[in-house]
């Protein structure tokens, strides 16, 4: 067995016991503070390099997102979720990128066609994050994404590779009752789990239940509000952006976070 | 120890003392990011930007930096490239980028880069320190490609994504799976070593035709 | 509370940062060979994740909110140093247990388990408690790993093995049939 890299007693740099008496304590401080300003500054240059990219790939994929779980809308606004529901201001002294916030979708007329609400919960491996379309009219879904999984592939990853699963998710009405394979009855709140992935389809389920019992009130109730689609800036090409992808009209405008 | 030459130093990195299949180095990327072939070529990539960029400027400045701090120095340079790796990947390749996750960073605690610095780089001139960091981030990415490909064709029955191996093919789900990638590593290795046995009972065969007296090795 | 117990027991047992995550593999293929030295690595870990946890937190409420783009290099200079300096405090208050587990500090210092941590801690957005109970599952995965694979190494240092295989592939093969076995703890809790 190779004998691994030791790191000597002074790696921190600073070691008052051990008898360096050829170079000044000064010296050393003064090598590590140069050569960390200089790494700091090449980071820095390469940081401002990259951000903008960063953040297109980011609202690029929240766009393609919000395109597949709702009817296709032409633009969509991000609402921000508070206390008092829901507001398309941030709240003060919020975080626009970290905030929780639903999406509203709206069609070439500027009528509304949907909510897209995020939402992650522990599945059988890890956290399972997706989004989905909601109309809160009637209380049924538009459409389901999963965005992150780490399910096992060949069982668990189903719920993103089965297309049919993802297809169930349109139209069917919430709360979602799973039902096992051979046992449906063809009520509109059923959805088929994946033989082999219980615990994976499950959680699916259970996320889409929890967030539309946590917010079905206020999306209804800003549903009620007749909201229109605001005025649309002038189409700014974005890197990335495919022509069909809906047009962020969010009062802030500007980049958003996913 | 005599002086090698810059062929030699080029070369050794590449097979007979590959960081991963020779010296067990830097098993936490090989093992975890090699479960298709992109993922392996991106991380192996990476490596070797690191790897040459840091022993270029390790060999640059081995005068400058005092003994004391030098495995200080040598990770703050290290890991100065590692970020800029990261942004990069995650400015030009987000997918792959998630994909590789936080193994990016981890990078920075490869034993193998910190270990050619403190053994090559820091004590050679800029020319030798870049031949061997190209021969050892070569070494690596071959070790990577190797695995990646193994892990790929039996999890996946795929290569980049194409299918090789047809559609009748059950894939062997545990070798994309962390499972899979203990025991590709074990199995090369285990080729490896009887490999290497056979070659030494053959010249022990050869030299001593009428038996071994005592069982000493040869080789 | 449930829900720290869910994030110690899913870094200790579901998500083992060795046998699932492939953090901490240095010490897990070279020390490995003795039960005793592997249990004294294994907690030395824990400490120095659990005192990572801390350091962590610190960085990122205060610190880092202003330039992410320096985590990397600030956690290696803050565990670095961190280590450096609990090696000396031991050194000078307690002779017997720095003979006993002082030459594995400097070792963790490179070690991926503990930098892997403080990344995943960041990733995740962990609160202090959260990212506490984090350590203390991840160092008790470690040291189970590494015991575990201790204990059969030693076990198997008397086996009839062929000579072709006493290198460090049968290592990897055992570290192999561990992580499967592990894999039947996924699905253990579910919400």
């Amino acid at each position: 067995m190779k004998d691994l890299p030791t790191v000597p007693a002074d790696a921190g740099g600073d070691s008052p016991a051990s008898p360096s008496n050829q170079v000044a304590p000064g010296k050393l401080m003064a090598t590590l503070g140069i050569a960390g300003a200089l790494a700091g500054l090449v980071i820095v240059l390469v940081f401002e390099w990259a951000d903008p990219q960063i953040q297109a790939h980011r609202a690029a994929a929240l766009r393609a997102a919000v395109l597949e779980v709702l009817s296709e809308p032409v633009s969509y606004q991000s609402l921000y979720v508070t206390p008092s529901g829901l507001s398309a201001t941030a709240p003060e002294g919020v975080d626009t990128v970290t905030a929780e916030k639903v999406f509203l979708g709206f069609d070439e007329a500027g009528d509304p066609v949907g909510y897209a609400v995020t939402g992650a919960e522990p599945g059988f491996q890890d956290f399972i994050h997706l989004i989905f379309g909601y109309d809160p009219a009637g209380g049924t879904l538009l459409g389901m994404l999963v965005l992150e999984s780490k399910e096992t592939p060949g069982l668990g990853d189903k719920i993103f590779k089965d297309m049919n699963f993802v297809d169930e998710f349109r139209g069917a009405e919430t709360p979602i009752v799973g039902v096992k394979q051979g046992r449906a009855t063809g009520a509109a709140d059923e959805i088929d789990m994946i033989t082999g992935a219980t615990i994976s389809s499950r959680t699916v389920i259970e996320i889409i239940n929890h967030r539309v019992e946590a917010l079905g009130a206020d999306l209804e109730e800003h549903a009620a509000t007749s909201p229109r689609a605001p005025a649309r800036p002038e189409p700014v090409p974005v890197d990335g952006a495919a022509e069909a992808d809906p047009v962020d009209v969010t009062a802030e405008g500007g980049e958003e976070g996913s | 120890m005599r002086e090698t030459t810059p062929r030699e130093d080029l070369i050794r990195g590449i097979w007979k003392e590959n960081p991963v299949l020779v010296q067990l180095l830097g098993l936490c990327p090989a093992l975890a990011v090699t479960n298709t072939v992109p993922n392996a070529i991106a991380m192996g990539l990476a490596t070797f930007f690191v790897l040459t960029g840091s022993s270029l400027l390790v060999s640059l400045f081995k005068n400058w930096i005092p003994s004391e701090v030098r495995i200080s120095a040598y990770i703050l340079i290290i890991a100065t490239f590692v970020t800029i790796a990261d942004l990069v990947l995650a400015a030009v390749v987000p997918l792959i980028h998630k994909e590789l996750g936080a193994f990016i960073a981890l990078i920075v605690v490869n034993c193998m880069i910190l270990g050619r610095q403190e053994a090559f780089a820091s004590k050679r001139p800029v020319g030798r320190s870049l031949l061997d960091a190209v021969g050892t981030g070569t070494g690596f990415m071959i070790a990577m490609l190797m695995m990646g490909t193994f892990r790929e064709v039996l999890g996946s029955g795929s290569i980049m994504g194409y299918s090789v191996l047809g559609e009748n093919f059950e894939p062997w789900i545990v070798m994309i799976l962390p499972p899979g990638g203990f025991l590709t590593l074990g199995f090369i290795l285990l080729a490896f070593g009887w490999w290497k046995e056979r070659q030494t009972e053959t010249i022990r065969v050869r030299q001593w035709p009428h038996g071994v007296a005592s069982g000493e090795e040869v080789a | 509370m449930g829900e720290l117990f869910w994030i110690l027991l899913s870094a200790m047992l579901v998500n083992n940062f060795t046998l699932h995550l492939f953090l901490g593999l240095c010490p897990f293929m070279g020390v490995s060979a003795k039960v005793e030295t592997a249990l004294r690595m294994g907690l030395a870990n824990i400490f120095v994740l659990v005192m990572t946890s801390v350091c962590v937190w610190l960085l990122n409420t205060f610190i880092l909110v202003h330039a992410p783009y320096l985590r990397l290099i600030s956690f290696i200079v803050v565990i670095a140093s961190f280590v450096q300096i609990t090696e000396m405090a031991i050194k000078k208050f307690s002779p017997t247990l720095f003979r006993q587990l002082g030459i594995f500090l400097p070792l963790i210092t490179t070690n991926c388990a503990i930098l892997g941590y403080a990344i995943f801690n960041t990733n995740r957005g962990y609160d202090f408690l959260q990212g506490l109970f984090f350590a203390i599952g991840a160092g008790l995965g470690l040291t189970l790993a590494l015991v575990l694979m201790a204990s059969i190494r030693e076990t198997s240092e008397t086996a009839s093995i062929p000579a072709a295989a006493r290198n460090m592939g049968l290592v990897l093969i055992i570290a192999g049939s561990l992580s499967l076995a592990f894999m039947g703890f996924a699905g253990l809790f579910t919400s």
